[in-house]
This record gives C-alpha cells, structure tokens and sequence, in this order.
C-alpha cells in the first residue's frame, strides 16, 4: 500500500498598512516597546468600536485578484468568538461566509522546463479548464477557496510561570489565503509559498518575513491509500501501469503550525508525512489535531489537545455595515495592480531576448525589475543591447572604493551605463601598430598560419589571441580579425 | 422654585442673565443628592469636587462671553448625569456591575466629550441595571434605585438612576440607552421625557456595549425642548462609530413648532390589547384625542407582526450581550467572571446557546428575518401616518421585588419597546398622567431620522397637559 500525500495550506499575511485594521493605531510592531502602540479598540477596553482599515480592505482585494479569484460585491465581516489572554475582545473579527475573495488559483512549475504530469482532483468546472491548460504545459494548478482580511491577536511570550502579553500587535491587518487541498509534497508547498511571497511584495502589501512573523503558515497534512495496478481487482486491470485513487479524502487531517522560515517548511512537513505512513502502515489512523513544529527536536509534537472542537458562533459583526463594492471599483482595483511577476518574466524574455535564467533573476524583487528596465532605457541611447546589460549585472560584482559588495540598484542608470562602458571599452589602436604585431604573430607562429589556410577556424583564434597578447590594453577583437584576415592572405 | 428645580432652558437664561451662578446651580443640585440619594439610590459615584470645579470654570467663562459666544456652549455650568456605562475619563464607570466596580477609563464616550466640549458640568454616574440588563433597576449590583414618586415601587430601567436624578431635580438632564426601551421605560415610570434616537443616530464610543444592533445612545430631560437641546448636541456621524451614517442634521430647537394640525397618528391596534392595563389604555386613548382636538387625525393602523417582537429581542440581544460580555475576563481591568450578576449570567447562556452549531439558524438567524419583518411593518405603516403613539409599559411602576423572582414576566413589560428598537427607528417617551400616584407614559414614534418632528409632536402634548410641572413628594 502506497500513500499520497493531501496537504492544504492556510496563509497568514501581515499587510503593511500605516494603522491597524480597526484603529488608528501604528501598525508597524516590529521591535517597538512592548504595549506602545495601543488604544481603547485595540486593547478591547469597554465601550470601544471597530472602524475598518479601508486601504487594508483594498489590499485584500488585490491579493485576491492576484490570486485570481472572484471579488465579491457583498461583503461583511464575523464575529469569530473563543477565549484566550491574546484576543482582548473575546472574538475576533474575521469574515465567515462572505468574504472578499473566493475561488482563485495559482499555478506551480512555470519556472521549470518540465514537469512531470500529474493529476488534480479539480471537481469544479471553472478549473477545468486550467487544469487542462495546465497538463498541456505540465504545470500544477493550486485552487484557492478563498482570500479574507482579519486581525491578527496580541503577542504572547511565555517566561517561567508567567505570560507576558504584548497587544502591539492586536489589530494589525491579517489577510488569510487558503487552498484547497491539492498539493502533493513539500516541493509543491515551498514553490507556492515563494509566488505568494513573491506576489505580495510586488503588490507593496506586506514584506512578508517568515522570520518576524509576517507570513505565517499552517499546513493542514493527510495521507490518502493509493490502490497500484497489480493490487487492483481484475475489471480495473484496464488501467495497467497507473494508479487508481479512491475519491473520498481521507477522514482525518493533521493541522501543523509554529513553522518559520522556508528551511523548516519543507522539514515540518516530510517529516509528518513519514510520521504518518508510519501510523497507517501499523493499520491505524493518525488522530486529528494540531502539532506544532519543535525546531530543536526537528518534530512535530502534539500540542495541548482540545477536548472539543471550538464552536466559534460566527455571526455578522454587527459594529461594521457590510461592504458592498461595485464592478468598477473593483476594476479600479486591479488597474492600479503592478505588472505581476509571473507576466514581467513573460515579457522580459520576450521584449528583452533573455534566457529564462537571467529573467528570473532581473524579476525576482520589483524594485530590481523596475530599475533594469531604466537602465535598459539609457543602454538603448549608447546602442547597448538589453541582453549585455543582463549579462553585465547578473556576472559582474559591483564593489566600492573600500572593496566592499553593493547593491546594484543603487547606481543610478546613467553611471551603470558609463561603467559598462569603461569596462568595455577597447583603446583604439595605431593602424601601423597592429600591423607590425600582426606580422609578427604570423612570422612567429608558422604553423598556425599552415593550419588556418587548410581551414582550420581554430588556428584563427589562436592568432587572435596571440595578437590580443601582444598588447596591454583591450583591443577590438573585431578590428584585429579583419586585419588578420586580410594579411594572412 | 429653587435652582435645582429649573429646566436647561430656563438655566440657560438665568446664567446668561447672570442671574445666578453655576456653582449656586451646581450647589444645589448636589444637596439635593445629598439629601435624597441615600434613600432613592439614584447615583454610584457623585463627582462634588470636580463638579464644583468644572462650575467654577463655567462661571469664569460665561462673565466672559459675549452673548453670541455664550450660545456657542449651549450646556456651559449645566449639571448633566452620565448613566454608569458611558466611559468617563478618569472617573470610576462600573456599568452597575461588581466586575468593573473599580474600573477607571483611560478615555472619555463621544458624547461624554460633546456634552463636555459645550460646557456641561459632570454631576455624577447614575446607577443602572448591571451592564442595561433589566426594565426596573433592581438588577444593579449596587442596589436597587427607587421611584421618587413612591420609594416602594421601581423607576423603571435600565437607565433608572438617570431617570430617578432628573425626576428628583438632582440634575437637570441625565445621558441613558435604550437598547429595549432602557430610556423610555424610566422617563415613563419617572414623569419625565426620554429620548430614543434613531439607531446610528448617535455615537456608540465609549459607552459599554449591551446589544451592538439594538444600542441606541438616548437622554432623559424634564421637557422635550431640553430634549431636542441636548439631541442637537449629541447626535451626528462620528468616525469613531462605523454605523453612524452620514446623514444631515436639521436644528431640532430652533423654531419648535407646537402645530399640529393636519398631523396623522397612527394607533396601532396590537398595542391596545388586553395585555394592556385599562388604566393606561385609558390615559393613553385620551392623550390621542388631545391630539385630535389640536388638529392632528388619528388612524387605526396594524403593526402585524408585533406579537413576535418580544421573543425575537429576547434572541438577538441576549446573542449579542453573549459576545459583548465576552471581553471582561479580568486580565486587562476589572474583576472575574464569578463576579456577574444572576441576569447576566442567564443573557449569556441564552445568547451562547442560541449562536451555537446546529442552534444558529433556527434562533438567530431566524429571529434577525423575523425583524425584517417587524421592520417592514413600521416601513409600510409610516406610508400612511406621520407617527405613531402607543403606550411605553403594558402595566404601571411594580413594587420592588415583585417581579424579581421571575425573569420572564420581566422580560414582559418590554412588549411595547423592543419593536422600535429591533426597527431602528427613534421613539420619544413623555408624561401622561397618573396611575395610583404612579407616572404613566406614552411614546411616540418615527420613522427613522424624524427626530424633529417626534420633537415637535411631543412639544405640543407638553404644553398643552404641563404634566413636567408636576414633582414627586420627597421627604
């Protein structure tokens, strides 16, 4: 018996607003004073109300669009309520059954050449047809059941007996994104995570950090029985050689949380699958809970298992009307979205002639894309190809005076463009000059000159280089073949 | 007639006319707290040396306006009370419950900080059923408040130490909520008028949370031109308060028109039923040929769906106070949750259970449709009167503890309340008459946003029947 994995993914992303989503209070919390950025909402005080972030709400909706969803026209936010010291309300507001964005997908394996084909368990129609496009091209389909804003709950930190809480955070805006359960393998997961963060950052909405806490992830893990050819019963014979799965998925799930960077992703996760198959292999089934992944023991362990399964009572929060938004402002929104990555690579490998492998470096941050494509405009007035600008910034390595690396986005395009050029730069040579070293590379040299007039090209370059030698500058290697040519005639 | 005795109006004119000071106004006031609080228990906290400080402030400042710039404070020296659940900075706000008992705001309500910005002196926080729950004040923490008209019976709630201070001339306007008649019940009960504004109409910040989609921010005053005094300066959109809308606010005290005629008033016929005492029946069909007399035409009309009011409230809000309440778990103020009272503790298991899974759809969902109805009941009467009027309380002021011992029966005496509440509409409670020495009111209401004309209705009563003239005997 063979097992695949199912995984979804649930992902939290802290939007980098000015304020928090209910308040006017900063939002930016990284190493502030513990509790300095609070106010009566935030803190839950009697008597306070919310009042949404609108530009957070914008910001959701172009993640969705990012993502490819529908934005809906109505919606609202829930109360979510459960008790713990972090969320000072007793509930949080989250959205329910109305939120932002629904029913998007991102797509896996673009950046490879060739992907093996698999198959997706898409039910929906509207998926289909990706699907379809997808196998055509051999890439992977990630639907996205929804994308919905919340606010993220205060900072607890645990010292001895005691429980510090640190409500700077309380309030911040909280854009969750959530797949549904096609992915097959950790590969799969940490790729999606890279795009998401990738997109994120283009739209300007988060920094996304996984190591101060503003992109978080809970992978929720299964394992499904897959029933091979040779164990099938004989009428199913007929799909030899494939794999026939049930339909059904599996009747329990294994929510995984406290990853924080990419390293720990892919660990987290192959080790619960191995965890797992070891429990299914015994005849047993994996009890449905939450782990938490223990960095120093390279695990995931059981966290404090709930009696029950929280009831959270969702109902419409009755402090903020429903947000209704029209097909313009909609449109609106996804007019004001940068040029994702996933078309600026398109285009850089077209518009610009690169290889894949030099467009994915140029278009992996925004800011280094944008800045190319200034200097690509001052290369086109020095007759400077795009291609020898890629070239030139992905090899060189930019140093200062003191001999230390810097960033190159930070010459400006007109000083990238006189440095390439001085690099470049070939001293034009005396006439006379080349044509003594010339003769002398050919008197000095008789059986390269024999073999290059029996047709062998190579001896040519040798001649080249030879004559290249003879002098300490940098010379046109053009000039110095014309002159070769002709001469050796 | 001595100071405390006066309404706004007539204080206003006396400070501009210099003919008294605030702190004289003020003094008398807090001697009459001090007189008769410890019988009728009206107050929690008396604020006496800030009070006597803000007064003295006002009187250095009214010897300084100009006429004009004094009308620009329409409250300067007034001795307002604040019902315990609006957040007063600094001073003591325990919303009548054990758990906040010692808990002191960092921040003042918005309307806390209107009433202040023009002039208002903060007498005091009135003591109130814990956290709104309740229709007779006797579900205070803090004890029960009395009716100064009768020291036996209640004076209605929740707002009962608000009604109670302005009845017994201890202020001369108090701030409540009404959120299933918690205004309009003590004004009844206390011979004074009591506002419920449209919902959204005013600011919700700073005042504890009851029943978020039923709170309305109200006041109790000795007459409705104090009352439409006090509107103007509370009401408004507030970017603090997502569900206060943007709608323009007409000048309700300029040019209060006591004219009538041509007026339709509707009677709906489910509010006179045999539920009804026959004594307020009475005062109230008589209130309605008054109006009659004064030009105004009254119509028989149908609230149908009036009957399923009550159990639709007694879903919604007990669901909201469940969440509500679910913030004072004593970490960051306020004491634990063994300290609520018995009628909290019952709104938020009834609340828990009617949002639960597998319970959400037949009770809360259900119940919010219901008031849809409810509300298109009001929509569709509104076509054809102008407003309506109909008794506040099915029976007049109980004796103390009567109907302690069974919640349900006091959930009953909202019959009459909820349904403005559950429509969002506004409701204006004034005096009309006396039961056995006891006050009876009646309500009018609008549909939403017709503050000024529910004003202007009330207006008319009052000056024809003066029934605010009237005051309690107090020993």
């Amino acid at each position: 018996m063979n097992y695949k994995p199912i995984i979804g993914l649930e992902v939290h992303v802290e939007l980098k607003t000015k304020s928090k989503m209910f308040c006017s209070c900063k939002a930016e919390y990284f190493g502030e004073k513990p509790n300095s950025n609070t106010c009566p909402v935030c803190l839950g005080l009697p008597g306070a109300l919310p009042v949404p972030n609108k530009k957070a709400i914008e910001w959701c909706v172009m993640i969705g669009q990012a993502l490819n969803c529908k934005i809906n026209n109505f919606s609202k936010f829930d109360r979510k309520n459960y008790f713990y010291p972090d969320l000072p309300k007793g509930y949080q507001i989250s959205q329910y059954d109305a939120p932002f964005s629904h029913n998007g997908y991102a797509i896996l394996g673009t950046n490879e050449e060739k992907t093996p084909e698999s198959k997706t368990d898409s039910g929906q129609s509207t998926y289909r047809m990706f699907t379809c496009q997808a196998r055509m091209t051999a890439k992977r389909v990630i639907r996205i059941r929804r994308v919905h804003m919340e606010e993220d709950t205060a900072k607890l930190t645990h010292i001895g007996d005691n429980s510090l809480i640190d409500f700077n955070r309380s309030g911040v805006p909280l854009v969750e994104i959530v797949t549904e359960p096609d992915f097959e393998n950790a590969k799969e997961v940490v790729e999606y995570l890279k795009i998401l963060q990738q997109i994120v950052r283009y739209l300007g909405v988060s920094d996304a950090d996984m190591e101060k806490g503003y992109m978080r992830l809970e992978p929720n893990i299964s394992l499904k029985p897959v029933i091979l050819a040779s164990e099938a019963r004989p009428e199913s014979k007929k799909d030899a050689g494939q794999a026939s799965m049930t339909n059904d998925l599996p009747n329990y799930k294994v929510e995984v949380k406290n990853i924080n960077s990419f390293g720990f992703v892919k660990k987290a996760i192959e080790y619960e699958i191995k965890r797992q198959e070891e429990i299914l292999k015994g005849g047993k089934t994996p009890i449905q809970e939450t782990r938490g992944w223990d960095e120093d023991k390279q695990k995931t362990v059981t966290q404090r298992t709930k009696e029950e399964a929280n009831d959270y009572r969702y109902f419409p929060e009755p402090d903020i009307p429903p947000i209704c938004l029209s097909e313009s402002q909609i449109s609106n929104f996804k007019s004001q979205m940068p040029e994702l990555p996933d078309i600026k690579l398109a285009r850089f490998i077209k518009e610009y002639d690169l290889t894949r492998y030099y467009a994915e470096i140029l278009t992996r941050e925004k800011r280094k894309a944008d800045h190319f494509e200034k200097i690509i405009r001052e290369a086109n007035k020095n007759n400077i190809s795009p291609k020898q600008i890629a070239n030139f910034i992905v090899n060189e390595k930019f140093v200062n005076i003191e001999g230390k690396e810097f960033d190159w986005t930070l010459m400006s395009p007109v000083n990238m463009i006189k440095l390439h050029l001085s690099l470049n730069k070939t001293t034009s040579i005396d006439e006379k000059a080349l044509e003594r070293a010339i003769k002398n590379v050919i008197a000095e040299n008789a059986k390269a000159v024999e073999n290059f007039k029996s047709g062998k090209e190579t001896a040519l370059m040798f001649l080249i280089g030879q004559t290249i030698r003879q002098f300490k500058e940098k010379i046109d290697v053009k000039k110095i073949t014309e002159m070769l040519k002709k001469m050796l005639q | 007639m001595k100071l405390n005795q006066l309404t706004i109006k007539e204080a206003q004119e006396g400070l501009r006319n210099k003919k008294f000071s605030s702190v004289e106004l003020t003094k008398a006031c807090l001697d009459q707290i001090k007189k008769h609080n410890p019988s009728l228990n009206a107050f929690i906290t008396v604020c006496e040396d800030s009070a006597l400080h803000e007064a003295k402030k006002a009187d250095i400042q009214i010897n300084n306006l100009t006429i004009e710039q004094f009308n620009n404070y329409p409250l300067l020296g007034i001795p307002i009370a604040l019902k315990d659940l609006f957040s007063t900075k600094d001073i003591k706000t325990t919303a009548g419950s054990k758990v906040l008992e010692n808990y002191i705001p960092p921040y003042n309500a918005t309307v806390v900080k209107k009433l202040k910005n023009a002039g208002a002196v903060s007498i005091g926080k009135t003591n109130l059923d814990a956290w709104g729950h309740g229709a007779s004040g006797e579900n205070s923490d803090f004890g029960p408040t009395k009716n100064p008209w009768n020291q036996e019976y209640v004076p209605g709630g929740s707002s009962s130490g608000s009604g109670v201070s302005v009845a017994a001339d201890m202020c001369l306007a108090a701030t409540g909520t009404d959120t299933g008649g918690s205004s309009r019940l003590p004004a009844a009960f206390c011979n004074v008028v009591g506002l419920k504004p449209t919902y959204g109409r005013v600011s919700r910040y700073g005042v504890i949370s009851m029943a978020s989609s039923l709170d309305s921010i109200g006041h109790l005053t000795k007459t409705v031109e104090d009352s439409a005094l006090i509107f103007n300066l509370t009401a408004g959109q507030s970017p603090d308060d997502a569900t206060t809308p943007n709608k323009k606010l007409p000048d309700c005290i300029k040019n209060l028109k006591t004219e009538v005629k041509g007026l339709k008033i509707g009677r709906p016929k489910e509010y006179f039923t045999q539920a009804l005492d026959i004594q307020i029946k009475c005062l109230t069909d008589n209130a309605l040929k008054k109006y009659e007399m004064l030009g105004a035409e009254i119509v028989n009309i149908s609230l149908p769906h009036t009957e399923y009011a009550n159990p639709c409230y007694y879903i919604i809000q007990p669901a909201e106070v469940s969440s509500n309440l679910a913030r004072y778990d004593g970490i960051r103020y306020g004491n634990t949750r063994d300290e609520f009272g018995d009628e909290a503790k019952r709104r938020i298991m009834l609340g828990t259970y009617t949002l639960s899974t597998g319970y959400y759809d037949a009770y809360y969902k259900k119940a919010m449709q219901v008031r849809t109805l409810i509300k298109r009941d009001f929509e569709n009467a509104f076509k054809k009167v102008d407003a309506i009027v109909t008794p506040v309380s099915p029976t007049p002021p109980w004796k103390i503890g009567e109907k302690i011992n069974d919640p349900l029966k006091m959930y009953l005496s909202d019959i009459f309340t909820v349904t403005a509440n559950l429509a969002g509409i506004p409701g204006l409670a004034l005096p009309i008459g006396f039961v056995g020495g006891l006050p009876i009111g009646m309500q009018i209401l609008g549909p939403q946003f017709s503050e000024q004309k529910l004003f202007e209705i009330g207006h008319a009563f009052e000056q024809e029947t003066m029934f605010y003239k009237q005051k309690p005997l107090l020993r």
